[in-house]
């Protein structure tokens, strides 16, 4: 029995109910742990109020908690077939909203589908390491050494990047770069070669200043003094650090924080979340949150491992990083460690398009976990 | 094949821990950030988050009312709407709203000046005034404009009004705005929007009382600086009224007489100290210094000959004359020099080596003993009592008089005199004390010099019995009856009852200097001494041409009048001192004021009435 099942299994062939019960129910109870957290959060922010943030926000879970088990229940070949594909089409969405997006606090992000305000960035956040694992999983650990192997990965990240760049979306270029950049350094590419780009990056510092827009460039300075104009450009990481500064250890307590009550951050609900827990829980609060991240994340390398495929490990580790950046970017940033990029706070920043890209991507690491034990070949796409 | 795959899988095994190990140092960054803030640093953020939510504003207490004697307001605030500006409300443009506001209240240059100079020196949120005492139609024209006046608003507030007008300002003083110097040193509610300080009078000498403390609301407020909730409100204490001993009865008969003339009039209470009356003329209306002065208004009040800003009753510092023969007689007396029956030869004139001094009077008085001296107020007479006492008994007996000191009354501006002594003149002179220095001081000239304040307690000591009396406006609550009666002086009470007696003869003898003054209410009567003191020596010329009338020379050449005067004579109780500027002669000019004054004294018996005292200790200021 246990024979014939292995031969299902490395066949592939699961019945939905036997994917269903590989889930790793713990991985989605830390998802649920970090969702509530965002729930209270957003409460709060409103003043101790469902609307206009927490109720949304709610409702979008529960949909991304449908993405999530539908994204998992679906074999992993499929992804790995598919990944250019999704690739592809993220590319073209990245190009029409480029030229027919919708114009949200200066910098063209969406793209309005009239019923869902679709956010492409994000999207490619997900298909670049989707297509980043395939083209790895494909090629050999002394093909991956040579210089010729990197060149068409590299411009499949390069090609986005510079999409989202020119939107512009700091933010998301950072998450993208850093997120393949990471890729790229998990299947072996020589350390020199990071050596030798990060040289490349100082030296076009200057060069590519020019391109920064005056906003992202004052967003630069601001980081380096932000109490250079206080009520200006410098208001909000002052107040933001004033926030959390002022929750101390124990916090202010649950809708007791004065300064979002008040309203001295404005967009709270959004980039600046983390504030509003740290301000009413204290160092309590947001150590907490902190180590139920680094929970989620322990625990993304634990399904990486588990999985006996390059390409499900590779995913695994790839959207784990993924989620890595966006809290180390987020909260570095509130704190004042990092120049203010536009990095939302994964599952509890108001907004849908992450968090639906985001249990898609947990949808992903599920799916990996779920197929752990299905080998793929290194021409595995091509196999049927 | 499976081997190379087998290192693919080492090498991404050992690239995900240096992975996980880079990502574990960073977030262990964050942790140690997180403990910087919320715990290192979480003081400071707390204090800069309470910055943040509460702002206090300040909340002015209305200014104590000032009373007279009876409870008639001397001072007291009125409703006043006022156009203040918030420069940051006016969309970055405080010329374009100043523009538009002149359209409907025509403001004056001067007054745009003084606005902008105003708006600097405050901060953007601080209310700067405009204008106060806006009448209603200004105030309604504004309130229709006002969507197209932004950053002007409208206020309701309290200005000081002086009912009195002219005939109290001298006491009262004035209020005004406050000066640079006193914002720098000074308290936040000085930076207020028109606030007002004492600048004279009871309203700068009494002014902390007066001013009371300030309030204080705490307010939480939004990012957006909209108050939320007030959190606590400290109302203050509002300014202490102050009851004055002033009688404005009396005070408006001593205005009404002395108007016209440049000069002082002090009634006191002569145990007391009360004063009861103090005019100073010519005099100006301290609403007008509330309200703001105009360019030609200033002018006309600093450049007027007659002085009207200074108090002369504390200010003005004139020669004694005759009213000074007193103070030389009970010298005489005291040093055993004169008995009261001693005779001197008054011959009009008498000589001191070369020189001539001359009685008032250039026939001579004949024979004159001590009371008909004083009711002739020969001067040949005292010449050689001052003679034979010499000036160190004379100045001594002044100062015992209070002469060459400040009196101490609650007013600012007082002047101290001067009491000359041989010392005082080698010291400041550089010259020896000369026997004709001792004869002009004898009949009250040379350099001895008296406010009439002064003068008004010499006499209420003589009418007193010789105690030291104070002059007071206010009177403290813990004021023990004991002070009602000063320090006795140590002069034999007989030696003070023969002054008075003289005092009597020259008001009510038919002979007497001051006839004029004579003066009956049921049965009470005054006593008094003239004085007339020379502005321009007389030359000899002029003397031999014969006197000319006073009313046919200059009035700046004209002599001072003088007259002090006591009442009633059976049991006295008032002490007053009137001194006219180039009055002419103190009985034809500062006689009859004195009577007015003292009959209306006399008749409203103010010291009958105890006055309100002032609650110093209830304050805490």
């Amino acid at each position: 029995m246990a024979d014939f099942s292995s031969f299902r299994l490395r066949n592939a062939n699961m019945t939905l109910k036997e994917r269903f019960m590989r889930l790793s129910w713990c991985y989605i109870f830390l998802i649920c742990m970090v969702a509530l957290t965002g729930f209270v959060v957003l409460y709060a922010a409103a003043n101790g109020g469902w609307n206009p943030w927490a109720s949304r926000q709610f409702s979008r879970f529960w949909l991304g908690f449908a993405i999530m088990l539908a994204v998992a229940m679906i074999d992993l070949r499929f992804w790995l077939k598919y990944a250019y594909v999704f690739y592809v089409g993220a590319l073209i969405l990245l190009f029409i909203v480029e030229f027919f997006g919708h114009d949200a606090m200066g910098a063209q992000r969406w793209l309005n589908l009239g019923f869902i305000k679709v956010q492409p960035s994000e999207l490619m956040k997900i298909a670049l390491i989707l297509a980043l694992s395939r083209y790895f999983h494909g090629s050999s650990l002394q093909e991956m050494m040579t210089m010729s192997s990197i060149v068409i990965p590299s411009f499949m990240v390069l090609l986005p990047v510079a999409l989202v760049l020119k939107q512009p979306d700091l933010g998301t270029a950072v998450l993208m770069g850093a997120g393949s950049l990471s890729l790229f350094f998990l299947v072996g590419v020589q350390m020199w070669k990071f050596a030798a780009l990060g040289v490349a990056g100082l030296v076009s510092i200057p060069i590519g200043w020019r391109f920064l827009h005056d906003y992202q460039k004052e967003r630069v300075f601001t980081f380096l003094d932000p109490e250079r104009d206080p009520l200006g450009k410098g208001y909000h990481i002052l107040q933001s650090k004033i926030t959390l500064g002022s929750g101390g250890v124990f916090g202010k307590g649950f809708l007791q924080g004065t300064q979002s009550r008040l309203n001295f951050l404005p967009e709270k609900q959004t980039d600046f979340i983390f504030t509003v827990l740290a301000e009413e829980f204290g160092l309590v609060g947001s150590v907490s949150l902190l180590l139920l991240y680094l929970a989620l994340i322990f625990y993304g390398y634990v399904i990486a491992f588990r999985s006996s495929s390059f390409f499900g490990r590779l995913l695994a580790l790839g959207l784990t990083m993924n989620l890595f950046l966006y809290v180390f970017i987020n909260i570095a940033m509130v704190m004042g460690l990092l120049p203010v990029v536009g990095v939302p706070l994964p599952m509890i920043s108001y907004g849908g398009t992450v968090m639906l890209t985001l249990m898609f991507s947990f949808g992903l690491i599920e799916c990996v976990n779920v197929n752990r034990d299905v080998q793929i070949g290194r021409r595995g796409a091509y196999d049927d | 094949m499976i081997t190379r795959d087998g290192d693919k899988g080492k090498m991404l095994t050992r690239r995900a821990a240096m992975l996980a190990g880079s990502q574990l140092f960073l977030s262990s960054i964050l942790l140690g950030r997180m403990y910087y803030l919320q715990v290192l640093e979480s003081d400071r953020y707390k204090t800069l988050a309470e910055e943040n939510r509460i702002s206090t504003r300040l909340l002015a207490p209305p200014r104590g009312l000032i009373f007279d004697r009876f409870g008639q307001p001397m001072a007291q605030n009125n409703q006043n709407f006022r156009v203040l500006v918030i420069s940051e409300q006016t969309e970055g443009n405080l010329n374009a709203t100043l523009d538009a506001l002149n359209k409907i209240l025509p403001l004056t240059d001067g007054e745009i000046q003084r606005i902008r100079k105003d708006v600097r020196r405050s901060r953007d949120f601080t209310p700067v005034t405009i204008r106060e005492n806006l009448t209603w139609e200004q105030m309604a024209a504004i309130q229709l404009n006002a969507p197209d006046l932004p950053g002007i608003i409208i206020d309701e507030g309290l200005s000081r009004h002086y009912p009195f007008n002219e005939s109290a300002a001298h006491i009262v003083g004035y209020v005004g705005a406050v000066s640079e110097e006193e914002i720098a040193a000074g308290k936040p509610l000085l930076r207020l929007p028109g606030f007002r300080v004492g600048k004279s009078g009871i309203e700068l000498q009494y002014n902390t009382a007066l001013c009371g403390k300030e309030g204080a609301q705490r307010v939480e407020v939004n990012a957006v600086g909209r108050v939320i909730r007030e959190i606590e409100r400290d109302e203050g204490v509002p300014g202490t009224t102050l009851p004055l001993t002033i009688d404005m009865r009396i005070q408006e008969v001593a205005y009404k007489k002395m108007k016209n003339e440049s000069g002082a009039a002090v009634l006191l209470d002569i145990y007391t100290g009360e004063v009861l009356a103090l005019v100073s003329t010519p005099s100006f209306d301290p609403n007008k210094f509330n309200r703001g002065l105009t360019p030609d208004e200033w002018k006309e009040l600093s450049s007027n000959e007659r002085n009207p800003l200074l108090n002369k009753a504390l200010g003005g510092l004139y020669s004694p004359g005759s009213t000074f023969k007193m103070i030389v007689a009970l010298a005489a007396l005291e040093a055993g020099v004169i008995r009261p029956d001693t005779k001197i030869f008054c011959g009009g004139h008498i000589m001191m080596g070369a020189h001539r001094f001359h009685c008032w009077k250039p026939a001579g008085h004949g024979n004159v003993d001590l009371k008909e001296a004083l009711m002739h107020s020969c001067d040949i007479y005292f010449y050689e009592v001052a003679r034979r006492t010499g000036i160190d008994k004379i100045s001594a007996m002044a100062k015992r008089f209070g002469f060459g000191m400040p009196t101490g009354i609650d007013l600012p501006g007082e002047k101290s005199g001067l009491m000359p002594t041989r010392r005082w003149k080698e010291l400041i002179l550089g010259e020896q004390w000369l026997q004709g220095d001792t004869y002009n001081t004898g009949i009250g000239q040379g350099y001895v010099l008296a406010t009439p304040i002064q003068l008004a307690v010499m006499t209420a000591i003589l009418a007193n019995d010789g105690y030291k009396v104070k002059p007071t406006l206010v009177v403290p609550d813990d004021r023990s009856p004991s002070e009602c009666k000063g320090e006795y002086l140590n002069i034999p009470k007989n030696y003070l009852q023969m002054m008075r007696d003289g005092m009597f003869e020259v008001v009510n003898n038919p002979k007497g200097t001051a006839k004029t003054a004579r003066l009956n209410v049921d049965g009470k009567m005054i006593a008094g001494k003239t004085g007339t003191t020379q502005v321009k020596r007389i030359s000899m010329k002029e003397r031999e041409q014969g006197m000319r009338r006073q009313d046919e020379i200059p009035w700046e050449e004209r002599n001072h009048a003088l007259f002090v005067s006591f009442g009633p004579t059976d049991n006295p109780r008032y002490a007053l001192a009137v001194v006219v500027e180039h009055g002419g002669g103190g009985s034809t000019s500062a006689a009859p004021i004195a009577r007015a004054i003292m009959e209306a004294a006399l008749k409203f018996d103010p010291a009958a009435k105890t006055p309100k005292t002032f609650k110093k200790n209830a304050e805490k200021l």
